[in-house]
């Protein structure tokens, strides 16, 4: 037993078999993707940034009813409604956070409209403070811009809510 | 000879080794720690209050931020706590999901435990391989819940969602041809269940090259064997729980010893460690890993043979269906008043635990029967193990304090709260 272990320490067997494990995965294809160009997958369910959509018309889906705001954990999200000229119940201020935002998707669930969505956004950036404020132009804006990515995901995730 | 004086040193905050923001104060001889005092507090965000302020729900995502290496666990202790006040059971099928992902945790903060308590000590490469695994186990939470940590999957009375039919791919660009991501996507074509049983499949294999490159390495063996050595006893003494008392030689798990969920019906062996040392510390948490990929197999079998209802449908509780909340009067209004006002609890107080990879991780409620509770109280594995430094450390070696820093696998997010 005694010369069987001198053997393995002189031999440097140990750290032989543990060199081995490194260059076996030295030449293995890495997991690693080129980043801006190539993306890993997105799921269909990812919350990233906030949207607000509009019906296919181009009316606004929110009514104000304040349930995002009330369920909002962060209390991320401000609003102000009032009576529009036709006689709904509309917004005049939408304002989300992105600094008190935690992305848990409560808002979405909450939403009985499907007014307000989680993109798969993820990579956004803001130089000024204030720009922490999403308005809501800002936030309609990109509903239209992604719409129809938006409107894909969610449909392929609807049948489990 | 001129009397020397002991030197205080101080540790962190902002130290590599230190896990996040841990304040050691240490008094050297020389380079013998003769006394370490830790100061914490430094992220404290007063999770415990700030519960208290609001209706039940809305705490499951801050759950996820205590512990932000094993998120869902944390949730699992809330969401469990709530369910024994209001007396509630979650399907089968929810049961088995939930210690799916509990276990699926628990390989996620083992692995990155290796990898930084690996690259503390000085093997670098071990890092890199275990960061390789987690990414896939990161896939499973994401096409779950939608976040890669910060789930808030759990609900009181099961999950929010069923898992999903199909997983996301890698597209084709023109940076990278369709060949290779036909090869990325190999695992990717079927179910949520199918790439889980592909990862479990190869995790084993994955673990015997963490073995190979530190179990026997004499180098590892020098910073660990006989380092940190706590006894049985004194392990109980100082509240250890999970892989610290573990491995001090004592079988305590709390998923045998007060199964909760499925985990009576479940077939799994809990690891004990002979001297506990730093070593023996090591051997138990990777022994477990390759345990949790046994359950986690052995749930998704079941899952594959048995669809049925994830979460409760008591409307008082659970938000209707979508479909239904659309064209149904009643069930709109449960949605409203479930999102705003949220349920009360009936009157009382729970202390409800379960082991999380860390140890055990409780949550004890008191409520008045209102819609939020009245006080929430998080009992902290780390809090436990942080505070027996002293004693693990005392007559050590400067480098040996690092060792024993990352052999008790502490989370500030949680240790702090």
């Amino acid at each position: 037993m005694k010369i069987l272990n001198i053997i393995k320490t002189l031999t440097l067997i140990d750290l032989l078999k543990g060199l081995k494990v490194t260059l076996k995965n030295f030449f293995k294809p890495k997991i690693t993707v080129q980043y801006p160009e190539v993306k890993t997958p997105i799921s269909n369910r990812f919350r990233g940034k906030l949207a607000l959509m509009k019906y296919e018309n181009g009316e606004e889906r929110c009514i104000a009813c304040k349930l995002c705001s009330a369920v909002c954990p962060a209390n991320a999200i401000s609003i102000d409604s009032e009576e529009s000229e036709d006689g709904t119940r509309r917004t005049t201020r939408f304002d989300i956070d992105a600094f008190k935002c935690v992305y848990c998707g409560f808002c979405e669930e909450a939403c009985p409209v499907d007014a307000i969505v989680e993109t798969d956004i993820f990579e956004y950036h803001m130089t000024e403070n204030h720009q922490r404020l999403q308005t809501k132009e800002m936030l309609l804006q990109l509903g239209d811009d992604y719409r129809e990515k938006i409107v894909r995901k969610k449909e392929k995730d609807h049948h489990y809510k | 000879m001129a009397d020397s004086d002991n030197l205080t040193l101080n540790f962190g905050p902002q130290h590599p080794a230190a896990h996040g923001v841990l304040r050691l104060i240490m008094e050297m001889d020389g380079e013998v720690v003769h006394r370490i005092d830790p100061h914490v507090g430094l992220l404290h965000r007063g999770t415990e209050k700030l519960a208290e302020t609001k209706p039940y729900n809305h705490s499951i995502g801050y759950m996820d931020r205590l512990d932000y290496i094993s998120m869902m666990c944390c949730e699992h202790a809330y969401v469990l706590a709530i369910e024994k006040l209001l007396d509630v059971q979650p399907p089968i099928r929810a049961q088995y999901i939930r210690v799916m992902f509990d276990e699926i945790t628990r390989i996620l903060n083992h692995l990155l435990w290796l990898g930084c308590h690996g690259l503390d000590i000085g093997a670098m490469a071990l890092f890199l391989y275990c960061f390789r695994e987690r990414e896939d186990l990161m896939d499973c939470y994401e096409a779950v819940s939608g976040s890669r940590m910060h789930a808030t999957y759990y609900r009181p009375g099961g999950v929010y969602r069923d898992l999903p039919e199909e997983m996301p791919k890698y597209k084709a660009n023109r940076f990278i041809s369709k060949s290779k991501v036909k090869k990325l996507n190999y695992n990717r074509e079927g179910t949520l269940l199918d790439f889980i049983a592909d990862f479990t499949e190869r995790f084993p294999s994955k673990v015997d090259e963490y073995e190979a490159l530190l179990t026997d390495n004499r180098i590892w063996k020098q910073r660990t064997v006989n380092i940190g050595v706590v006894e049985p006893e004194r392990a109980i003494e100082l509240g250890f729980t999970g892989p610290m008392l573990r491995g001090s030689g004592v079988e305590w798990d709390l998923r045998r010893k007060e199964p909760y969920e499925v985990y009576d019906l479940l077939d799994f062996k809990i690891p004990i460690g002979l001297n506990g040392d730093c070593y023996d510390r090591y051997l138990v948490r990777v022994e477990e890993m390759r345990q949790s990929n046994l359950i986690i197999q052995q749930c998704v079998a079941w899952l594959n043979k048995n669809p049925g209802p994830v979460i409760i449908e008591d409307n008082k509780l659970t938000p209707p269906k979508r479909a239904l909340m659309k064209h149904d009067m009643e069930s709109l209004i449960y949605h409203f008043k479930l999102f705003s006002e949220g349920y009360s609890v009936p009157e009382g107080e729970i202390y409800c635990p379960v082991e999380s990879p860390k140890g055990e991780f409780g949550v004890y409620i008191v409520s008045d029967g209102a819609n939020k509770p009245y006080r929430l109280k998080v009992r902290a594995p780390s809090f436990a193990h942080l505070a027996a430094i002293n004693e693990m450390v005392k007559g050590h070696m400067l480098a040996d304090v690092v060792s024993v820093l990352g052999t008790l696998d502490l989370v500030f997010g949680e240790l702090d709260r």
